[in-house]
């Protein structure tokens, strides 16, 4: 706010001054640009020429000969390799199951993050912190390390939630057909909860208390003016919650690569488009189409943003 | 604080109270135990880990757990440790001047294109850096530094949301008068940057460096598509390459378990002595 007061100030000063803003731009225009000269470098060589070079590299293609031992020709071949991955039905398949299930699985974790955000801000202070404290704990220990430890979790030997379940009776497994996303969603929920839980805390105590004064007095119970008053007001955050945890589900890749060492029968090596993008590249040796691959899936990501942010913005404003 | 006790005598109900009560201790439970198990398991040799119940203890093996995995393949890990502390540092400090610099530029000098490159910026951080790891792969192979730190360090320094943290912290907290003072006290931008706006931005330079160490400690699958050198792993990939090796080798889970908890313990550290910077970042990001 005091810069936007304080050049009108100046220029009552000395009316000449009223030219130095754009002197100031024009001089500015270089300097600005010198600041921020390491960052525009590094951002043409780490996101403009990488995405370049693999635009093409994507349009040729290794016509190998015979087993491969001999030499291999790249050719170039224009739009095939899109074509190609626009064509692949596995690979569209593996981003519409990797699309749904982060659509059910952020759905959970949202809801349990709001249900515990709710609860929170009806809690006295102290306890407030301590429990925030410790719900945040997971979203400390590294993505590989969590996945590491629900894998010993549900591996079937020396796994204590087997031998809880076989105390009361029961078998349970943890992988094949829909156990695995089961699990895999588990996983993801568990990461996800605390950090979820401390965005949406902060805009629930954001809110003016005055909101609920009126409806207390008519006599609402608690519940009820979470539900009808807390909830309806904090949409906004939910939305952009819910919009980043899709757009990190698309490239869902460690926790299934890692989940892979131990039911690689349950989860294939296309189960995510990252998983099958790694795939082709390092285990099969397709750059060109791997390349093709990234840039589809860098455009949905793109779209889906893109489409999100527009809607965000407008209900926001 | 509480809404509750403020509500002008509204006491909540008993039944209220254990509800509440009940559903966060249960959600307490589920964040915790899993961790709990790990702490478990890391005290435990290879025959108790699967013959005994997993959250609580048996006979203490913690010390030779620990004696395995500072001496297993010359003290590999300990070095993993060491490089997770390398990148995480460099790349950090690295990342939060780059971003101090750059949004200091885009917000106290005005430019044409200022908003275009701006948009640009935050459309950027949009886009997750996991997209751009194999297009970076093509380009780093060719001109011959994969396998090196700078593969990874590189992308590392370049963060498009710390730039928009930058420009945020720079519009908030250094004068323009300030910046005009001391120019006509003849300094130079560049002096006027580092003694007065850089300080000025401290706050948000932890913050930005907080959210970027935590991120590459946490990194995964760039190293694991740049680097190929047991000896240049993070920590994260150096667990992930032995549990791929207890598959097919000896049974390595003792190791894996215990490696799994010492490299949280620095991670936990750093989060919980600067937990306010953080914290005030990941907020921050969310507003935007």
């Amino acid at each position: 706010m005091s810069t936007l007061t304080r050049p009108a100030k100046v220029a009552t000063d000395s009316p000449a001054r009223r030219t130095s803003p754009r002197r100031a731009g024009r001089r500015g225009a270089y300097k600005g640009l010198l600041f921020m000269l390491p960052f525009l470098l590094g951002f043409l060589a780490t996101y403009v020429v990488p995405i370049g070079y693999a635009f093409s590299q994507s349009l040729y293609e290794k016509k190998g000969t015979g087993l491969g031992f001999g030499p291999t020709r790249v050719v170039y071949t224009g739009f095939a390799n899109f074509a190609s991955v626009l064509g692949d039905s596995a690979f569209w398949a593996s981003m519409g199951r990797t699309l749904l299930f982060g659509a059910v699985q952020i759905t959970v974790m949202l809801g349990i993050a709001l249900l515990l955000a709710l609860l929170l801000d009806g809690v006295a202070a102290r306890a407030v912190r301590f429990f925030r404290a410790a719900l945040l704990i997971p979203y400390v220990i590294p993505a590989v390390v969590s996945t590491l430890m629900w894998l010993f979790l549900y591996s079937p030997t020396g796994s204590p939630l087997l031998d809880i379940a076989e105390r009361a009776g029961t078998q349970i497994t943890f992988f094949g057909g829909l156990n695995t996303y089961l699990s895999l969603g588990n996983l993801l929920t568990w990461q996800g909860i605390g950090f979820n839980m401390i965005l949406i805390s902060a805009s629930l105590q954001a809110l003016p208390r005055e909101l609920y004064e009126a409806a207390r007095l008519d006599g609402a119970r608690e519940w009820r003016i979470a539900w009808s008053i807390k909830v309806p007001n904090i949409t906004g955050i939910l939305v952009l919650t819910g919009m980043f945890s899709l757009i990190s589900r698309l490239q869902l890749f460690g926790e299934p690569l890692i989940m892979r060492q131990i039911a690689p029968e349950s989860i294939n090596t296309d189960f995510t488009p990252m998983m099958e993008i790694y795939d082709k590249a390092f285990k099969v040796g397709d750059y060109q189409y791997a390349a093709a691959e990234s840039l589809v899936l860098a455009v949905v990501t793109g779209i889906l943003a893109f489409v999100f942010y527009r809607a965000t913005n407008r209900k926001m404003s | 604080m509480s809404s509750v006790a403020s509500g002008g005598g509204v006491r909540p109900s008993r039944r209220a109270v254990v509800l509440t009560t009940g559903l966060l201790v249960i959600f307490l439970l589920y964040s915790l135990a899993p961790t709990w198990f790990l702490i478990v398991s890391a005290t435990k040799d290879q025959t108790d880990l699967y013959s005994t119940f997993g959250l609580w203890f048996s006979s203490n093996h913690l010390g030779d757990n620990l004696q395995d995995i500072w001496t297993y393949h010359d003290g590999v890990f300990v070095r993993w440790l060491g490089n997770s502390v390398l990148y995480s540092t460099l790349g950090a400090a690295g990342s939060t001047l780059i971003s101090l610099a750059a949004g200091y530029g885009l917000s106290k000098f005005g430019f044409r294109g200022r908003g275009a490159l701006f948009a640009v910026i935050v459309g950027a951080s949009l886009l997750p850096s996991t997209l751009l790891a194999f297009p970076l792969y093509l380009v780093f192979s060719e001109i011959g530094i994969t396998n090196t730190i700078w593969s990874v360090l590189i992308p590392y320094f370049i963060n498009p949301f710390g730039v928009y943290l930058g420009k945020v912290y720079a519009d908030s907290s250094v004068p323009t008068e300030l910046m005009e003072a001391a120019r006509i006290d003849g300094a130079g931008e560049l002096r006027i940057f580092y003694a007065v706006a850089l300080r000025l931005m401290s706050t948000g330079g932890i913050t930005i460096f907080m959210l970027e160490f935590i991120n590459i400690w946490n990194n995964f699958f760039l190293p694991l598509f740049m680097l190929n050198g047991e000896r240049t792993f993070p920590v994260t990939l150096g667990l992930y390459s032995w549990l791929q090796q207890a598959q097919t080798a000896r049974d390595m889970n003792t190791l894996v378990l215990t490696g799994s908890l010492l490299s949280i313990v620095p991670l936990a550290i750093f989060m919980f002595t600067l937990q306010k910077y953080w914290r005030s970042g990941i907020l921050m990001g969310s507003l935007k």
